[in-house]
C-alpha cells in the first residue's frame, strides 16, 4: 500500500527563496507569470505582471489537468507527462512537473518564445526541486517535533470557529 | 494533505464530498456556494458535461476564519459519482484530508450507495489511507422524498462505524452546512492530533 502524502509546511524564508526562484524566472524567460502549484491544486508562489487573475481557480485546474494527464500517462506505460504546452491565441501556458510534487507554471506570450521558456524552466526547475526536497525534510521535522500551529491550538479554538 | 504556510499565515486543507451519481454532491457545494459571503468564498468550478452532470470535479474555496493567526481555508471538491468515472475519483482522492459521503436516501438507490461506499474504501486504500482513520462523516440525503428508506435501515447499511451523519435535503439546504461544519471541525482536530 502506497503512503499518504504527508503534511506541507512552508516558512517564510523557504517561501522567500521559492518566490526569488520564480521571479528571476519571470524575468529571464520575459514571462507574463510563474506560479508555483503543488500536485494537490495549492497555490504556493507567484511572480510576474498577470493582476487580478483568479490564482486558486489557476491552482486547481492546473494540479486536475496534471492529475488526468498522469493518470493517461500510466494508461499507456509512462509514468508521468512532466511537461505539457497549451498554446493560445495570445498567451501560452507551460506547465511542469517538478520532483513529483510541485508544478512550475508559466504564461507567456510573444514577447518570449517556447524555446526560451524551456531553457529557463530547466534551470528553475532544478532549483525549485532541490528546494522543495529541503521542504519536505523540514514539513517531517515539524510534525513529529511538534512544531505545528496546530501542536498550540485547543478545542476551545476549533469550537469558536464553528460558533455562529 | 493539509499546507501550513506561513508566509501568507494560512492553513489549507481538502475536503472531498463522495457518493453514487445523482446523490447530490454538486448540490451541496451550490448551496454552500449560494449562502456564503463573498469575501469569504472563491469562484466555483464546475468540470461538467452538457447535461451537467460532473465530469471531473467541482472546487470551492472556502475561507472559515482563523485560528491563533491562522486563516483557514478549505477546499471542497466532488467526485463524479457516475459508475464509469471511476479513474478520475480516484485522481481527486489524492492529497484528501477530509471526506464527506454522501448517500442517496432514495430505496432503490441503497445498492449504489453501498456500491460507492466500497468504491471510496478501496480507492483511499489505494492512496495509502484509510476510512476509518481519516475524518469522515454520512450525510443521508434527499430525506424529503416520499420513496426514503427509513433513517434506521441506512445506518445499519453505510455507518455501521457510527460516525458522524447527517440527514439532509441539499436543494433545500437543510443539514448543508451542518454536514460541512462537522467534517471541516474533524480535520482539524485530526491537525491538531498529529501536531502533538
Amino acid at each position: 500500500m502506497p503512503m499518504a502524502e504527508t503534511q506541507l509546511v512552508l516558512y517564510d524564508e523557504d517561501y522567500r527563496k521559492v518566490l526569488g526562484v520564480c521571479e528571476r524566472l519571470a524575468r529571464d524567460a520575459h514571462a507574463k507569470g510563474v506560479f508555483v502549484v503543488d500536485k494537490n491544486g495549492q497555490l504556493m508562489a507567484e511572480a510576474g505582471d498577470i493582476r487580478g487573475i483568479d490564482t486558486t481557480s489557476l491552482a486547481s485546474l492546473t494540479a486536475g489537468s496534471i492529475a488526468a494527464t498522469g493518470g493517461l500517462a500510466k494508461i499507456i506505460g509512462e509514468d508521468e507527462f512532466p511537461i505539457h504546452f497549451h498554446q493560445g491565441q495570445r498567451d501560452n501556458l507551460h506547465m511542469t512537473v517538478v520532483a513529483k510534487r510541485i508544478i512550475l507554471v508559466v504564461i507567456f506570450d510573444d514577447r518570449s518564445s517556447l524555446g526560451l521558456v524551456r531553457l529557463r524552466v530547466k534551470k528553475a526547475g532544478g532549483e525549485l526541486a532541490r528546494l522543495f526536497e529541503e521542504i519536505r525534510k523540514k514539513s517531517e521535522r515539524a510534525r513529529s517535533g511538534g512544531g505545528s500551529p496546530f501542536s498550540e491550538i485547543t478545542d476551545d479554538d476549533i469550537d469558536k470557529l464553528f460558533a455562529d | 494533505m493539509s499546507f501550513i504556510n506561513y508566509a501568507s499565515r494560512e492553513i489549507n486543507c481538502k475536503v472531498v464530498y463522495y457518493g453514487p451519481g445523482l446523490c447530490g454532491k454538486t448540490t451541496n457545494l451550490q448551496w454552500i456556494y449560494s449562502k456564503t459571503n463573498p469575501e469569504l468564498k472563491g469562484k466555483m468550478i464546475s468540470l461538467a458535461t452538457e447535461t451537467e452532470r460532473t465530469l471531473f470535479f467541482d472546487f470551492l474555496p472556502l475561507a472559515l476564519g482563523q485560528i491563533r493567526g491562522f486563516r483557514t481555508r478549505f477546499h471542497l471538491y466532488t467526485v463524479p459519482g457516475q459508475v464509469f468515472y471511476d479513474a478520475s475519483r480516484k485522481l481527486i482522492l489524492k492529497g484528501v484530508d477530509g471526506v464527506v459521503f454522501v448517500a442517496d436516501s432514495q430505496v432503490e438507490r441503497m445498492e449504489a450507495n453501498v456500491e460507492s461506499l466500497d468504491n471510496l474504501r478501496v480507492n483511499l486504500g489505494e492512496q495509502g489511507y484509510e476510512l476509518d482513520k481519516i475524518p469522515y462523516v454520512i450525510q443521508y440525503n434527499k430525506r424529503d422524498l416520499p420513496n426514503a428508506a427509513p433513517l434506521e435501515e441506512m445506518r445499519r447499511m453505510l455507518n455501521p462505524g457510527n460516525v458522524p451523519e447527517f440527514e439532509a435535503s441539499a436543494t433545500s439546504g437543510k443539514g448543508v452546512f451542518e454536514t460541512l461544519k462537522a467534517v471541516a471541525k474533524g480535520v482539524l482536530t485530526d491537525l491538531k492530533r498529529m501536531a502533538r
